[in-house]
């Protein structure tokens, strides 16, 4: 298995570098001049000129090319054109939020959904499966932002019991750094608590179809055994696959809650970055989140291997 | 679960998220500490190099200016103790005021003085006026300098005391060598806050804390001049990009001060009893829908003077700030109203009744055949978002062709700049506002000039506006800029350098424990208290 994830991790390396290529390669032709947006709404044509050939910007595309590449080779994500600070400091900064963010998301979603996905199949027909399915349904009708303000409203400013917006950092105290994180991980979670819990159901309700099962009720074994320790092991796999993939979706997802929310999170450096054509930080996020993916990706496959002893590499 | 164990939990729950909002509570304390957000992100801190109104707000903290305009428009003396000027105007001395340092320290001396000046004077209108009449501009000793001039020049206190972007900002002369094209990258100024770069998280917080050494005037601050006295140990600029969290945050008191809310959101702002809600700038905007004089079939007066025909400020300006009669005025100008200057003459075309049908028949008279007119709209700002939707239905009235590309803003500066043909990636209209604090005189007013290639986006040439300008220049006293102005207006409308939209104003909001907020083109902390 060791070879198995060297070899994983190696391939990441020409992964990475499409990646690269494809999003320097988007940004060069994407309109938008980040110039003009350092010049501002009064200056003249003549001074964005100015200001586009004092970035570099008027240079051919493999020269700015091979100079990035250099330089994340070397280790150096490059300069923000606006702030210039080091875009690998900017990450630094935002890293936190985003990560408390998706790692608290992804632990109510597991401890939610799964067990609402479980006691749906288990209980198939009955008020408490469609009570599942309604949750879920709502879940994943009702869009992040809409969510998010509902519970801004109801939470923050009609009972008062958790802030509108912000971050504090975990160093500041476990208390705080919750208060302010409760809502998002909880709007965040929304959807993906209704996408986990349906396919957790649906891959029950295979398994507990299945004749070993129906051995195990046969033998004496009772509900809860059957339910968590025969089927839903072997439900894992599929349910662990929607959680990797859904990681993707959850980073999409963090981009709206942490607007919605003003959290300084990846997310909304990402967007700042667009709107402004802010180049190198549009490129050094990108290239985190894919390395990020890629390592998720990874992750999942080494976890079947727990699930399903079945699965060699 | 028994009863007893679940109203047990209940209770712990209840008290666990207590325990949660209390920091919350105890965060809000604190009335040294200002918590405002901004109109945008601050995403640099050079005022010289870029012309963004965010990044002048936050820079009139922390570099102080030689002179600084008053609510009346006066420059007053700032960093300067006063000055001498010669019968001629050529000769303008200059003597700084003792005991003025930087953050880092250092005195300040005439040396960073003419750095600073001439880092702006490349980058600013005024700026390059001066340079074109300079024969020296040079130090006496540390605490004088002097500009010897070839022409006189009667504007050289309004050029240094002006807050219109680029703004005539003293800085170090290491961080004043920096080229004028390129953002600088060391934040110390002299200014009454110093700006904590290691807090700042561009796109979420901008930190800037009191300046304990700044020496304050001893006049009562107006404005960018008098005495700028902080009441805040430190003011948190946050970035809430979302109206909707930033008016949550606001009524919760997360926040303290709200830069510029959203007409739609004003209505329950002004329902809370803890907030005040006031007109913010008093100079207001002047929209603006510009169109490409290099290419058919803008390059022909005949056309924009049908666009002008049709064009109604009434429908643009609802558009803009909605019902609120208080938010905006017809503008048959292209200067702001209420200033000394103001002038309606020459702006007929923009009076009374629309004319459809003549406008009409003008475009048939300049040729226009149905070509495709591309408007270009930046769809992410609200502002020309409305503006866009109103033109594109008002050329449809007089049977122009429309081709409305939504597009966000920063597609749409890039694309301005394009001198291509409009089917070749350039364009034929884009939108825009002016604050009507760079529209009171042609200084600060890159719009309004028409100086062909080197004019603002959309290349209007002419030459008698131009000359019109200059004679703005030369004027000496009020009477004759007045004079100068009529010209321009008249000159202006008649060849319809662009199209102005109305005027319109925006609001502000603050909590009611804040006391002292005022009504001006920038945000002025100074003198603001919080109880």
């Amino acid at each position: 298995m060791l070879t198995y994830a060297a070899k994983r991790v190696a391939a990441t390396i020409p992964v990475m570098a499409i990646v690269a290529f494809l999003v320097f390669s988007l940004l060069y032709i994407a309109p938008g001049d980040p110039a003009a947006i350092i010049a501002g709404d009064q200056a003249t044509p003549a001074d964005v000129d100015r200001i586009r050939e004092s970035l570099g910007l008027d240079r051919p595309f493999v020269v700015r090319f091979a100079e990035w590449v250099w330089r994340v080779l070397n280790g150096d994500l490059g300069q923000s054109i606006f702030t210039n600070l080091s875009v690998t400091h900017m990450i630094g900064q935002r890293i936190q939020p985003t990560v408390s963010l998706m790692v608290l998301t992804l632990i109510l979603t597991i401890c939610v959904a799964v067990p609402m996905g479980v006691a749906a199949a288990a209980k198939q027909g009955t008020w408490i499966d469609r009570l599942v399915m309604m949750v879920s349904v709502s879940g994943f009708s009702v869009p992040v932002f809409v969510v998010g303000y509902l519970m801004a409203y109801v939470f923050a400013l009609q009972l008062d019991l958790f802030p509108v917006q912000g971050y504090t950092p975990i160093a500041n105290g476990i208390g705080p750094w919750l208060s302010n994180l409760v809502l998002p991980v909880v709007t965040l979670s929304a959807a993906f608590v209704a996408l986990i819990a349906r396919v957790t159901r649906a891959t029950m309700l295979e398994v507990l179809s299945q004749d070993y099962v129906r051995t195990a009720r046969a033998k004496g074994v009772s509900q809860r055994p059957v339910l968590f320790v025969h089927a839903l092991k072997n439900a894992a796999v599929p349910v662990i696959t929607v959680i990797g993939l859904g990681v993707a979706s959850l980073i999409g997802g963090a981009v709206v809650t942490e607007s919605v929310f003003a959290i300084p999170g990846v997310g909304r450096l990402i967007v700042d970055a667009i709107l402004r054509r802010d180049y190198p930080v549009i490129q050094g996020c990108v290239l985190m989140f894919s390395f990020l993916y890629v390592l998720v990706n990874l992750g999942v496959d080494l976890l079947y291997t727990v699930f399903d002893p079945r699965i060699r590499y | 679960m028994k009863r007893r164990d679940f109203l047990a939990a209940t209770a712990a729950g209840a008290t666990a998220i207590g325990a949660l909002a209390a920091p919350q509570l105890a965060a809000a304390q604190g009335s040294r500490v200002l918590r405002f957000v901004p109109q945008a992100n601050l995403s640099s801190m050079d005022a010289v190099a870029g012309t963004q109104y965010v990044v002048r707000n936050a820079a009139l903290m922390v570099w102080d200016t030689l002179y600084g305009v008053n609510s009346q428009l006066e420059p007053q003396p700032q960093m300067c103790e006063g000055h001498q000027v010669s019968d001629d105007f050529k000769t303008w001395t200059f003597k700084l005021r003792p005991g003025l340092t930087f953050h880092d320290g250092g005195k300040v001396t005439t040396r960073d003085v003419l750095a600073s000046l001439k880092r702006w004077m490349v980058r600013d209108t005024m700026g390059q006026v001066i340079t074109a009449r300079l024969d020296a501009l040079e130090a006496l000793d540390d605490q004088s300098f002097r500009f010897r001039l070839n022409k006189p020049f009667t504007k050289m206190l309004f050029a240094l005391g002006k807050n219109n972007a680029p703004v005539a900002l003293i800085m170090p002369e290491r961080i004043a060598a920096t080229d004028p094209f390129k953002l600088i990258s060391d934040y110390v100024g002299s200014g009454p806050m110093k700006f904590n770069k290691a807090e700042w998280v561009p796109g979420s917080k901008a930190i800037f804390e009191k300046f304990a050494e700044y020496p304050v005037r001893s006049e009562a601050g107006d404005w960018l001049s008098g005495g700028k006295r902080m009441m805040f140990d430190r003011i948190e600029w946050q970035i809430l990009p979302d109206a909707a969290t930033a008016t949550a945050a606001l009524q919760n008191g997360e926040i303290d001060w709200w830069e510029q809310p959203i007409p739609d959101v004003v209505p329950l702002l002004k329902r809370n009893a803890n907030i005040n809600v006031d007109i913010s700038d008093p100079l207001g905007n002047i929209g603006s829908l510009r169109m490409n004089h290099l290419h058919p079939p803008f390059n022909d007066v005949r056309v924009r003077r049908a666009v002008m025909m049709a064009l109604n400020q009434q429908d643009y300006m609802q558009a803009v700030v909605g019902d609120d009669a208080k938010l905006w005025k017809l503008l048959p100008s292209f200067f702001t109203p209420g200033t000394p200057v103001y002038t309606e003459e020459g702006g007929d075309i923009l009076k009374g009744p629309r004319r459809y049908e003549e406008a009409r028949k003008l475009l048939a008279e300049a040729g226009y055949k149905g070509e495709k007119i591309i408007l270009c709209v930046a769809t992410d700002v609200a502002i020309t978002k409305a503006e866009g939707d109103v033109t594109a239905d008002m050329l449809a009235k007089i049977g122009m062709n429309v081709d409305y590309q939504a597009l966000d803003w920063g597609t749409v500066g890039a694309r301005r700049a394009k001198k291509d043909p409009p089917g070749q990636g350039g364009w034929h209209i884009f939108h825009t506002w002016h604050a009507g604090a760079d529209c009171i005189n042609p200084a600060p007013y890159t719009a309004l000039d028409a100086g062909g290639d080197k004019a603002w986006f959309g290349w209007p040439n002419s030459p008698e506006v131009q000359a019109r300008i200059g004679d703005w220049y030369a004027a000496a006293d009020l009477e004759a800029e007045k004079k100068a102005i009529v010209a321009i207006n008249k000159a202006s409308f008649d060849y319809v350098t662009y199209g102005p939209t109305g005027f319109f104003l925006q609001y502000q909001a603050w909590r009611k424990n804040i006391s002292g907020v005022v009504k001006a083109p920038f945000p002025v902390f100074w003198g603001v208290q919080k109880t």
